[in-house]
């Protein structure tokens, strides 16, 4: 495949004796959309941290887009075009939700050492966010305190937060998490439209937003990865059958 | 709208920024309001031949410009300091010890002012920022109280007992501050520029990035922010300005002495910011405003008033929801509604 | 200087150093388990030296003060925690910070009421006056020796508690960890409630030790609170052996500090400069030091795991 955005090599992390990442090699090509999947307690979000730095991996290395970005901090991972949505909803509840998108796009277009201009009234900053509040379905609530959103829109708003810092990777930490069939459908369809743009890691427990969205899964199991390929083949996979998706897909 | 939502959230200043346009106005004449009243206090005071007044609200305007100050960092930033009251001393030292070598005027001094609290701000702001919640309030408690020894083992400077200044600083060779109603105006300038200048800061991007760390310091790492870098700077600043109301204070009083930077005084400073409502700015002159009026009162009963002003704090504490944030917010509403 | 003049400093280091662990531990110990900041902690050693005084007025007995005072001190802490702490477990530090303050601001001036704002002062008793010869020409006064060692013997007993009693157990396992506390189904609150009296305590034992050889008056407990934060802060918040090896450490160096800087600074520079800078250095030295530690090592020397 062509050179891969991520790329991880033998990616190992131990917390205290227990191995929650062990040998993790994986390569997502641009504008792929790679689900990992794996019971709770598999590793997921521990590994979705260390790609975006917030944990250190024992051993290991992490290449962003051919660069080795190992020991660089979350904020300067995130300058090279990797953005994160995380598993417990995580906006600034007390901005407006035009405001959670704009300060995305305002940490990818030029020094926020500015101290004078009202940034709210910053073309560069706002048109950008009202366009992409606008592709997750939330333009008309614009104006109303991220605190105050339903959770599904929390969802919607972290997504446009993850737009508009324009990734080359999106990590996407249970999207779907606590929201109801039919937000999770809208979720759907939002990242649907989005494929491709981007390279796109989703963690994820709705097997069926999984199937319907991913190029390519990996099992994660204590750890390890159990099995990687197209849906198929991964669903096929008598492996993963017995050691987990037996009684998920019932 | 969604009114009854936003007096739960804990973010007054974020909560403006998408707020409907009354709640906006209300954020422009309030201040306003507060600088004209203050413009004509010294005709009142005139007419009422009430000199003191005038004594009096020069002290006010003078604890709001550092009031302001905290409130960058406390409402703002989220920042809990407690050793503001450092820089107040380092600005009025400044002035003391520069009179002491016979160099008073304000060109010079004013200038060294903001430069020491400038860098006794970055250096240990490098130190402190490195830490948070607790270990923060501790170790700027800790600095703030190495400041006040260090000033107290001045023995060349007055040690324990503080320094008098033979004069206020001249402007430019002028008796500028020798006036009190001129020195009003000059402290209340310093006011209005000192709030218009917060005001600004916290609406441009630097102030976005603030305030979203304020709320969530990892979402704003993983957004691509040092977070550590702007909280650096907004401390810097936030001791300049303290110690720009600390170069007024030692003119004020014509005296400087370690008491300035007790930590007691860091905590009043953190009261004022409460009791007037944090994260509103202009919260910050009413609480040093009613902070100092009540002093004055109280003390004007009792000289133990502070066994009935301490128990009060408690009681808000405790009994208010949300603590003295709620009651700011309560007040603070009951105020803007009129 | 000579080396007696050093054996006297170092001693009178560690008199303060033990002091500082007696105010220290109790405040390290309701930060990690309760992550509450008590400001009031000072007034608590302050009010500790008021009772031991009023109780020797009372008594004539010093024995008699002692165990008087301490019981105060305990029931204090108990009716503060009561009354207001017990109230802001579990809230914003900035609320733990304003109500402890306004503590200390009725207590600082309650003080003042009832005993008048004049020092005060605690004899030595009878039988532990004057000095001992440590060595020859040397005289140490043995009230100060009598403070390390009570010192040295509440750490001991610290220690013992706290590594080998349930209660100790517990406490540490709070420090590291409070929901895990509470799923064990052990009455948190009670447990707060313990700790937080037997801090009290012994800060205000700190304060009736310290009576007879300082002047007992309000406000006294301000300027400890201080230097016991810088304590916790380089020991480890939560820590029991970081309080007490930073208690030592910062006795030892401001004390050495306050005593040679000037001499020191003479080999390097003119004495009169010396005489100016050498206090100023000597009052920052403890803060230079922690500055250092948390440099190196942001969460203090002994972390509790877990924060």
């Amino acid at each position: 495949m062509a050179e891969p955005i991520l790329r991880l090599d033998g990616l190992t992390k131990q917390f205290g004796g227990l191995t929650v990442s062990d040998q993790v090699d994986l390569a997502i090509a641009p504008g792929e959309l790679h689900a990992v999947i794996g019971p709770n307690g598999a590793g997921k979000t521990t590994l979705i941290n260390q790609i975006s730095g917030l944990i250190e991996p024992d051993h290991g290395r992490i290449l962003l887009d051919g660069r080795d970005v190992t020991r660089l901090p979350p904020h300067r991972r995130a300058r090279l075009g990797l953005a994160r949505s995380f598993q417990i909803t995580s906006v600034l509840p007390g901005f407006s939700a035009l405001e959670n998108v704009a300060v995305a796009v305002q940490a990818r277009s030029g020094s926020s050492f500015r101290f004078f201009g009202d940034a709210a009234s910053e073309p560069a900053l706002q048109g950008p966010a009202r366009a992409a509040l606008a592709e997750v379905g939330l333009a008309d609530r614009a104006e109303v305190p991220a605190g105050h959103l339903s959770h599904g829109e929390k969802r919607a708003l972290e997504l446009a937060m993850a737009l508009a810092s324009e990734p080359k990777l999106l990590l996407l930490d249970e999207p779907m998490a606590g929201t109801g069939r039919e937000e999770t459908d809208r979720l759907v369809a939002v990242l649907q439209r989005l494929k491709g743009r981007f390279a796109m890691l989703l963690v994820e427990h709705d097997m069926t937003a999984v199937f319907a969205l991913a190029d390519r899964i990996s099992v994660l199991i204590y750890g390890r990865i159990l099995a990687s390929g197209p849906p198929a083949e991964v669903r096929a996979d008598p492996q993963v059958v017995a050691a987990y998706l037996g009684e998920e897909m019932e | 709208m969604h009114t009854p939502g936003e007096m739960q959230s804990a973010a007054p200043a974020a909560a403006e920024e998408g707020a409907p346009a009354p709640r906006r106005r209300r954020a422009v004449v309030l201040p306003a309001l507060l600088f004209a009243g203050l413009a004509l206090l010294p005709a009142a005071a005139l007419a009422l031949s009430a000199g003191y007044m005038l004594d009096l609200f020069t002290r006010v305007m003078i604890f709001s410009v550092a009031a302001l100050s905290l409130d960058l960092l406390i409402g703002y930033a989220a920042l809990v300091t407690f050793g503001q009251a450092a820089f107040l001393g380092l600005g009025a030292y400044a002035v003391g010890i520069l009179a002491a070598h016979g160099i008073t005027d304000a060109l010079v001094s004013l200038p060294v002012a903001l430069a020491v609290s400038g860098l006794f701000a970055l250096l240990t702001g490098l130190v402190c920022l490195r830490t948070k919640g607790v270990y923060f309030i501790m170790i700027t408690l800790a600095f703030g109280q190495m400041a006040f020894f260090t000033a107290a083992s001045l023995a060349p400077y007055g040690g324990d007992d503080g320094l008098t200044l033979a004069d206020r600083n001249t402007v430019a060779g002028l008796p500028l501050f020798d006036s009190p109603l001129a020195f009003y105006y000059v402290v209340l300038a310093c006011l209005v520029g000192a709030y218009l200048m917060c005001r600004t800061l916290v609406a441009s991007r630097f102030g976005r990035v603030l305030r979203g760390a304020k709320d969530n310091p990892v979402r704003m790492t993983t957004l691509g922010f040092r977070v550590y870098h702007f909280q650096l700077v907004a401390y810097v600043i936030a001791g300049m300005l303290s110690g720009l109301a600390g170069f007024l204070l030692g003119n004020a009083t014509e005296f400087v002495s370690p008491a300035y930077m007790s930590w007691q005084r860091s905590g009043e400073l953190i009261i004022m910011v409460l009791l007037g409502g944090m994260g509103t700015l202009h919260g910050a002159i009413l609480g040093a405003a009613t902070f100092l009026l009540l002093e004055e009162w109280l003390s004007a009963f009792t000289e133990h008033w502070k066994m009935i002003f301490g128990p009060f704090l408690v009681l808000i504490v405790v009994f208010v929801r949300g603590g003295l944030i709620g009651i700011g917010a309560a007040v603070g509403r009951r105020l803007f509604r009129g | 200087m000579s080396t007696t003049l050093l054996v006297v400093q170092i001693l009178n280091g560690l008199q303060l150093g033990v002091l500082l662990f007696l105010i220290a531990a109790g405040l390290t110990l309701v930060f990690g388990v309760m992550d509450f900041i008590n400001l009031a902690h000072g007034v608590q050693y302050m009010l500790g030296a008021y009772f031991a005084v009023a109780f020797y007025g009372l008594t004539g007995s010093f024995v008699a003060a002692l165990l008087l005072a301490l019981a105060a001190a305990l029931v204090f802490g108990l009716l503060i925690e009561a009354v207001v702490v017990r109230r802001l477990y579990g809230r914003d530090h900035l609320d733990h910070v304003i109500a402890t303050f306004g503590i200390i601001l009725f207590l600082n001036s309650g003080v003042k009421y009832v005993w008048g704002a004049a020092p005060l002062s605690l004899p030595v008793p009878e039988a532990l006056t004057g000095s001992v010869a440590l060595a020859p020409g040397l005289l140490y006064p043995v009230w100060r020796l009598v403070i390390i060692g009570s010192g040295l013997a509440v750490a001991l007993l610290l220690y013992v508690l706290v590594s080998h009693t349930r209660i100790g157990m517990l406490v540490r396992a709070g420090a590291s960890n409070a929901e895990m506390v509470s799923a064990l189904g052990v009455d948190i609150r009670r447990l707060f409630t313990i700790v937080f009296g037997f801090g009290a305590m012994l800060a205000g034992f700190a304060g009736i030790m310290i009576a007879p050889i300082l002047s007992v008056e309000p406000g006294m407990g301000d300027t400890i609170l201080i230097l016991a934060f810088v304590v916790i802060v380089i020991g480890g918040i939560g820590s029991i052996r970081g309080a007490f090896v930073a208690a030592l450490l910062i006795g030892l160096v401001d004390t050495l500090g306050r005593s040679f800087a000037v001499d020191v600074l003479r080999l390097v520079m003119s004495p009169s400069a010396a005489r100016t800078v050498g206090p100023a250095l000597a009052s920052m030295l403890i803060y230079l030091l922690m500055a250092v530690v948390l440099w190196v090592r942001p969460s203090g020397l002994f972390p509790a795991k877990g924060r």
